[in-house]
């Protein structure tokens, strides 16, 4: 695997170049102290998995990510483990490595990255292509709600949980929840398929963010949402079983 | 106060003495740079570029083996997100701590 490491910290990309070394399978073609000058780079050259650093000055992983289209396999590596449940909602992140990083534990790290599914590709990077690929076939990574005469941007990605109430529906978030004058409907034509799933009349739920699923019910953050019988097989379809 | 010691280098090196030397002459050159950084910082009351220096002065303390010093950077990192200074003089003597051992290096 032709590999490049991005982190502004020397030490970082010195350890992560030794550990390559000792990996058959992993030739570090470059290494990169910021994001920008990693996608000039991957504009020209083949590179199937990248080591990336997700807290770096002016652009960080996750805005790297979000500007690539078709991005290679990514193995994030931070000091802070609070963004694992992030790095899940992306498709290209194969693993999640916390700093100091161990031999043992990047060996597995490289080997999940060789038995992944995602093809090792040559991305196309466009910088003004910055939808993620994931969302951008409704409606990009934003949605514009209107409340009190305001129209506040939430960030799609981040919500969890969509239940309608009468004529309002009730937007839950990672940071903050919504009360907007709409119907479900209207929201579920406004979420991208890849994320959302509508389990019950009532209820539109993020696939990515489920806990557990128990009988007809899926837990959600603290919520325990309802799944009605002819949405479940679908639901089923959407999950990684194993 | 803790000591720092180089057991995560020794054992990342598998006895490859030339990358010791690499990394401890990484180490020792890119430490002092983050550490200016981190002063110039405090002296602004910049709370969340400081906090952002701390981060990353974060990997070389538990490089060097210094475990409780590191829960300390990690507490104080997330008081200087809420705008507070509190773990300033406990992370200081870290910085301390940790230019000593690589000064003799």
């Amino acid at each position: 695997m032709n590999c490049i490491i991005i982190d502004d910290e020397a030490t970082a990309r010195a350890i992560i170049s030794q550990l390559c070394a000792e990996e058959p399978n992993a030739t570090v073609l470059e290494e990169f102290p910021n994001a920008i000058q990693a996608i000039k780079f991957l504009n020209q050259n083949e590179v199937d998995l990248i080591f990336l650093d997700i807290h770096m000055p002016d652009f960080t992983g996750f805005d790297f990510i979000e500007t690539i289209k078709n991005p290679p396999k990514t193995i994030l590596t931070t000091s802070d483990p609070n963004f694992a449940i992030q790095a899940f909602e992306y498709d290209c992140i194969v693993d999640y490595l916390v700093k100091p990083i161990t031999e043992e534990r990047f060996k597995k790290a490289i080997s999940k990255a060789e038995s992944s599914s995602l093809p090792l590709s040559n991305p196309y990077v466009s910088e003004d292509e910055k939808t993620s690929e994931k969302v951008e076939g409704k409606s990009g990574n934003d949605l514009y709600v209107n409340i009190d005469r305001r129209l506040i941007k939430i960030d799609i990605p981040s919500i969890y949980l969509v239940e309608a109430k009468g004529d309002y529906i009730f937007i839950k978030t990672e940071n903050k929840n919504y009360t907007v004058h709409s119907t479900l409907k209207k929201m579920e034509e406004k979420l991208p398929d890849s994320l959302f799933l509508k389990v019950h009349r009532s209820y539109i739920i993020n696939t990515k963010k489920i806990i557990d699923i128990e009988d007809n019910s899926v837990l959600i953050k603290k919520d325990v949402i309802p799944v009605s019988r002819s949405n479940r097989p679908e639901l089923m379809k959407r999950l990684n079983l194993l | 106060m803790e000591e720092p010691n180089l057991s995560y280098v020794y054992n990342m090196s598998g006895g490859n003495k030339e990358f010791e030397q690499k990394l401890i002459g990484i180490m020792k050159t890119e430490f002092p740079e983050e550490k200016k950084e981190y002063f110039e910082n405090i002296a602004a009351g910049n709370f969340s570029e400081v906090a952002k220096n701390v981060h990353k002065l974060k990997h070389k303390i538990i490089i060097l083996g210094l475990e409780k010093s590191y829960a300390l950077a990690a507490r104080y990192e997330d008081n200087l997100l809420k705008d507070s200074v509190e773990g300033k003089e406990d992370f200081e003597a870290v910085l301390q701590n940790m230019t000593k051992f690589l000064d003799s290096l």
